[in-house]
C-alpha cells in the first residue's frame, strides 16, 4: 500500500486540491480509506489528518471503514421508489444474503441507499463500484447475485446492464443546431471577443442551473477588475492575464434532472466548446469540469474527447493558432448534493469539504484559489457556444421577455415518455404533459425537491424565470400516488444532504424530518401542522445556503395546496407524545427480561 | 465625512473593511453571537447574528458593512427566530446547565437568558457522543459541542498547532482530534494554548478548576451577555 499511496501522490504532483481524487483512487483500491493511507497521505500533502479525515466523513463515497468488493448503492430518488425500488432493494437483500447498510461476513459485497443517481428515466437504478446501473429487474438481480457471489470482475458482467440511453424526446432550438467542433471559437475570432459577449449579452442568455444569474454579466464581472470596459478586451495580449478559472458545473444532484448526462453523452464538445468561449474572452487558462461522481461512467469518454481537441487544436498551446492557451480538467465529485451549489463546488474543487462559503466575495472575484472564476452551468455553456456561431438574437427570438431561448427538461415518473425534452420558455405545463403522454396527473414537482409541487389545477402555468423557474427537473405524479410519500422522501433527502455548517439547517432539516415522520406516523395532535410550518419558515430564512433556503418547499408547498391531506392526520385531542410510549420502553424490558402485560404502555389517549 | 450605515434606525459610523457586527459593537451595539470572537477569521455558522440588510438576511459576522445599509437587528421576528435557533443548539447535543460546571460562564446559557428561552421547544436528539478524559489537564466533552469552530480557528490562528477540526455531515458533525488515536492525550495542546479556553460551552474544559469561581459569582450571573461582551470590547478581550 505505501508504494502505491507514494506513487500515486507522486503522480499527481503532491497537489492537497487533488485530495478527492486520490481518495478515489484508494477507496476503489481497498474499499476503504485505511489508516495507514491518512497518515502516508497528511505527510507527503503536509496536511493535518483531520483535514483528510473531515474529507473522507464529508462524501458518501469514502469510507473509513471496509465496504464490500462488490459496493452496491441503491439510488433512493422518489422516480426509483415509483418503479418499484423497495421490493426489489429487499429481494436483493435476501437474495445476497445482506442488509442495507452492512458488508457481508466474508467482505465480498456491501449493500447500501444513495441519493438520486441520475436514471430517473431508466430505473430504478443503482451503482456498483462507482459504475451506474440502471432498469433493475427481479431477474437482473439473480443474474447479478450470481455474478457477485462467482466473483465475475465487472468488466465481464453484460454490457446492457450498464447501457444508459440519451432518450432525446424533443429537440428545439440548441438540440436541432449542434456546433460544429471549432465553429463557436472560429466565429468568436472573426467577430472578436468583446462583440461576441455582447451577442451573449444580447441573447440574454441566463444561467441554466436554476438561480438564473445573466451569463454575460458574470462573465464581465469576472474580468472587470481588470479591463476599464468591454473593448479592451481585444488589445490585451492574452499572455498578459490574472489568472482566472472557467469551472463547468456538472454536479446535476437534484433528484429527478439528468440532462447534463445526456448533454456530456452526446455534446460534450459543444459544451467544451463553450467552456473554451469563456476562457478566451475572461482570460482564464485552466478550466474545470466538475463531474458528479455518479456519472463516472462518462469519465473516460469526456477524457476521449479532451484528448481529440488537443489534438485538434482546439485545447492546449495557441489554439487555433490565436494565442490562446487553455485546457480542461475533469475532477470527480464523490456523492454530495451540496456540491452544486457554486462556492461549495469551488472548495471540493480545492480538495476540501463541500461547504459553501460566505459572499462576499463572490467567485467571480475570488474563487478557485481565490482568483476569479466563472461558474456555469452545463446547458449554459452548451447555449453560449451556439450563441457563437448563430448569434444573441437567433437566441433571443424565441422564449418570453424575461427567460429567453430554450429550456432542457428531465422529464420522469407517471408518463409513456419520460427523457430529455428542449422547450422555448414560455410553454405551458398542459403542453408539455400532452407531448409526454401523461395522463391522470396528480401534480408534477418542478425543478426538483428544491423546486415547487403544483397540482392539477395549474397547468396554464408556464415554464419561465417569470412563472416557473426550474433547472430541468420535471417529475410527474398521478393519482395513484401519495403525496405525503413524496414530501417524506424529499425532507429525509435534504436532512442526509445537509453539509451541517449552519444551525438552521444542520438541526432544522433533522427536525424537519423527525416532526414530519411524527404526523405521517399518526402520533401528531392539534398544534402539530402549525410547529411543522414555522420550523419551515425558520430553515427557508435563516439557512446559509440555497440547500437549507429550499429544503422546507416539499413541506411549503404542499402545504399550502393540500393542507387537509396533513390536518387528515392529526389526532383530535390536544396533546400527543412525539414518540411511542411502549417502543420507548424496549430497551428496559430488554434489561429487566421482562414481557408480562404490566412491562407494556398504551398510548396515552386524553379526551380533547 | 465618515460613512454609515443605520442599525434599528440609528445611525452608527463604519470604516471601510469592517463587518456590520464589527461596526455594531464599535458604536455599542450587542447582535447575539456564538461562534464569532472579534480576534478570528468570521465563520457564519451559528446564525445567530443574522439580520436583516435592506431586507435581505446577512449574517452580520461575515457581511461587510456598506454605505446606504439599513440594518434590522432588534425585530420580534428576528429575536424569535433567534431562540429558535439556540432552541435548535440545545436539543442538538446534550446540555444539561445544572450539572454542567461552565454554567454561569457558559455563553450558550448565556445567550439562551438574553433571548429568554424558558425552554427546549424542540424535541431532544439525546445523541450518544463520548467524553475525552485522556489529556491530563483538558477535558472535552462532546456532548457541549456546538460545531462553532472557534477552538479550531483559534488552534491555527493564535497557538499556531492543529489540534481541532470539525468533520462528518448534516446533524453527524463532530469535533475531532488531530492524533493517531483521535485522543487529546497525543495532542502537543499546552494549557496556555487560546484553543483550551475559547469554548463559548462547556464542551473544552480545564480539569481541576471547576468551582474555583462558585455559583453566583460567575460572569453572567449577574450582567447579561450583551453587557459584559461590549464590555469586553471595549477594555479588551481577556487572554
Amino acid at each position: 500500500m505505501i508504494h502505491f499511496v507514494q506513487d500515486l501522490v507522486e503522480s499527481n504532483h503532491y497537489l492537497p486540491t487533488r485530495l478527492l481524487h486520490l481518495l478515489r483512487e484508494i477507496q476503489a483500491r481497498y474499499h476503504y480509506i485505511p489508516n495507514t493511507a491518512i497518515e502516508q497521505l497528511a505527510e507527503l500533502l503536509n496536511i493535518p489528518r483531520t483535514h483528510i479525515i473531515s474529507v473522507i466523513e464529508f462524501y458518501s463515497f469514502f469510507h473509513l471503514t471496509p465496504r464490500g468488493q462488490y459496493d452496491l448503492l441503491i439510488s433512493d430518488s422518489i422516480t426509483d421508489h415509483m418503479l418499484g425500488k423497495i421490493p426489489l432493494l429487499d429481494y436483493l437483500t435476501k437474495k445476497l444474503k445482506v442488509k442495507v447498510g452492512e458488508v457481508r461476513h466474508d467482505d465480498l459485497v456491501s449493500i447500501d441507499n444513495t441519493s438520486c443517481t441520475g436514471m430517473c428515466d431508466q430505473g430504478p437504478a443503482g451503482l456498483i463500484n462507482g459504475y451506474a446501473l440502471t432498469n433493475l429487474s427481479l431477474t437482473r438481480i439473480d443474474h447479478l447475485t450470481d455474478l457477485i457471489n462467482q466473483q465475475i470482475p465487472l468488466e465481464e458482467w453484460p454490457s446492457d446492464y450498464f447501457l444508459v440511453k440519451d432518450n432525446i424526446q424533443k429537440k428545439d432550438l440548441l438540440l436541432n443546431n449542434p456546433v460544429h467542433m471549432g465553429d463557436a471559437l472560429i466565429s468568436m475570432f472573426n467577430r472578436g471577443k468583446a462583440e461576441t459577449l455582447n451577442e451573449i449579452n444580447f441573447s440574454e442568455l441566463r444561467g441554466r442551473g436554476g438561480a438564473g444569474y445573466k451569463t454575460a454579466w458574470k462573465w464581465q464581472l469576472c474580468c472587470e477588475n481588470e479591463y476599464q470596459n468591454v473593448d479592451a478586451l481585444d488589445n490585451v495580449a492574452t499572455n498578459n492575464h490574472q489568472t482566472r478559472y472557467v469551472v463547468c458545473n456538472a454536479d446535476e444532484g437534484e433528484p429527478g434532472t439528468f440532462k447534463d448526462r445526456v448533454l456530456l453523452n452526446s455534446y460534450a464538445h459543444q459544451v467544451f466548446e463553450g467552456m473554451t468561449l469563456c476562457a478566451a474572452i475572461i482570460g482564464a487558462e485552466h478550466g474545470f469540469l466538475y463531474l458528479r461522481g455518479e456519472y463516472l461512467y462518462l469519465y473516460e469518454k469526456l477524457q476521449t474527447i479532451l484528448k481529440d481537441r488537443r489534438e485538434a487544436g482546439l485545447l492546449g498551446k495557441n489554439i487555433l493558432n490565436k494565442n490562446l492557451n487553455f485546457d480542461i480538467e475533469i475532477c470527480l465529485g464523490a456523492g454530495a448534493y451540496i456540491c452544486g451549489e457554486e462556492s461549495a463546488l469551488i472548495e471540493s474543487l480545492e480538495g476540501k469539504m463541500g461547504i459553501p462559503r460566505n459572499r462576499p466575495p463572490y467567485p467571480v472575484t475570488q474563487g478557485y484559489l481565490s482568483k476569479p472564476t466563472v461558474v456555469n452551468n452545463v446547458e449554459t455553456f452548451m447555449a453560449a457556444a451556439s450563441i457563437s456561431v448563430y448569434g444573441g438574437e437567433w437566441f433571443a427570438k424565441i422564449g418570453t421577455e424575461k427567460s429567453k431561448g430554450t429550456k432542457l427538461l428531465s422529464i420522469c415518473g407517471d408518463c409513456d415518455r419520460s427523457g430529455i425534452y428542449e422547450y422555448p420558455f414560455g410553454t405551458t405545463i398542459y403542453t408539455i404533459l400532452n407531448d409526454c403522454g401523461a395522463s391522470d396527473v396528480q401534480g408534477i414537482q418542478i425543478g426538483g425537491p428544491s423546486g415547487i409541487f403544483i397540482s392539477n389545477h395549474e397547468f396554464e402555468r408556464q415554464l419561465g424565470f417569470e412563472d416557473l423557474a426550474t433547472g430541468g427537473s420535471f417529475i410527474i405524479f398521478n393519482h395513484t400516488r401519495n403525496i405525503l410519500d413524496i414530501v417524506n422522501n424529499f425532507t429525509h433527502f435534504f436532512a442526509h444532504e445537509s453539509c451541517g455548517f449552519c444551525t438552521p439547517c444542520r438541526v432544522g432539516t433533522s427536525l424537519l424530518k423527525n416532526q414530519l415522520n411524527k404526523i405521517i406516523d399518526g402520533h401528531g395532535s392539534a398544534g402539530d401542522v402549525v410547529a411543522l410550518e414555522e420550523l419551515c419558515q425558520i430553515i427557508k430564512k435563516q439557512s446559509h445556503c440555497g440547500l437549507g433556503q429550499t429544503a422546507a418547499n416539499p413541506i411549503l408547498t404542499t402545504l399550502s395546496r393540500y393542507p387537509e391531506l396533513y390536518q387528515g392526520l392529526l389526532k383530535k385531542i390536544s396533546y400527543e407524545p412525539g414518540f411511542d410510549l411502549d417502543e420507548a420502553l424496549e430497551a428496559a424490558r430488554k434489561l429487566s427480561g421482562r414481557d408480562d402485560t404490566n412491562a407494556h404502555l398504551t398510548q396515552v389517549e386524553i379526551a380533547s | 465625512m465618515s460613512k454609515s450605515i443605520t442599525i434599528d434606525g440609528q445611525s452608527i459610523p463604519f470604516i471601510d473593511g469592517q463587518t456590520i457586527m464589527e461596526a455594531a459593537t464599535a458604536a455599542g451595539i450587542y447582535i447575539p453571537h456564538l461562534c464569532h470572537h472579534p480576534e478570528y477569521t468570521p465563520h457564519g455558522s451559528c446564525k445567530l447574528c443574522n439580520v436583516k440588510v435592506n431586507g435581505r438576511v446577512c449574517s452580520a459576522c461575515t457581511f461587510p458593512a456598506m454605505e446606504d445599509q439599513e440594518v434590522l437587528s432588534n425585530t420580534a421576528e428576528l429575536i424569535n427566530d433567534r431562540q429558535k435557533i439556540t432552541q435548535m443548539l440545545f436539543v442538538e447535543g446534550n446540555h444539561f446547565c445544572p450539572s454542567c460546571e461552565k454554567s454561569g460562564n457558559c455563553q450558550l446559557q448565556a445567550v439562551a437568558y438574553h433571548l429568554n428561552m424558558l425552554d427546549n421547544y424542540f424535541p431532544l436528539f439525546y445523541p450518544t457522543r463520548k467524553v475525552d478524559a485522556s489529556h491530563a489537564e483538558i477535558l472535552i466533552d462532546h456532548n457541549r459541542c456546538i460545531f462553532c469552530t472557534l477552538c479550531v480557528r483559534a488552534s491555527q490562528e493564535a497557538d499556531n498547532k492543529d489540534i481541532f477540526a470539525i468533520s462528518g455531515r448534516g446533524i453527524n458533525k463532530h469535533l475531532i482530534i488531530n492524533s493517531t488515536s483521535g485522543l487529546l492525550r497525543e495532542t502537543d495542546i499546552d494549557i496556555k494554548d487560546q484553543a483550551a479556553h475559547i469554548c463559548p460551552t462547556g464542551a473544552i474544559l480545564i480539569k481541576y478548576t471547576a468551582y474555583q469561581v462558585p455559583i453566583g459569582e460567575r460572569t453572567y450571573d449577574h450582567t447579561e451577555i450583551d453587557q459584559v461582551s461590549l464590555n469586553l470590547e471595549k477594555h479588551g478581550h481577556e487572554k
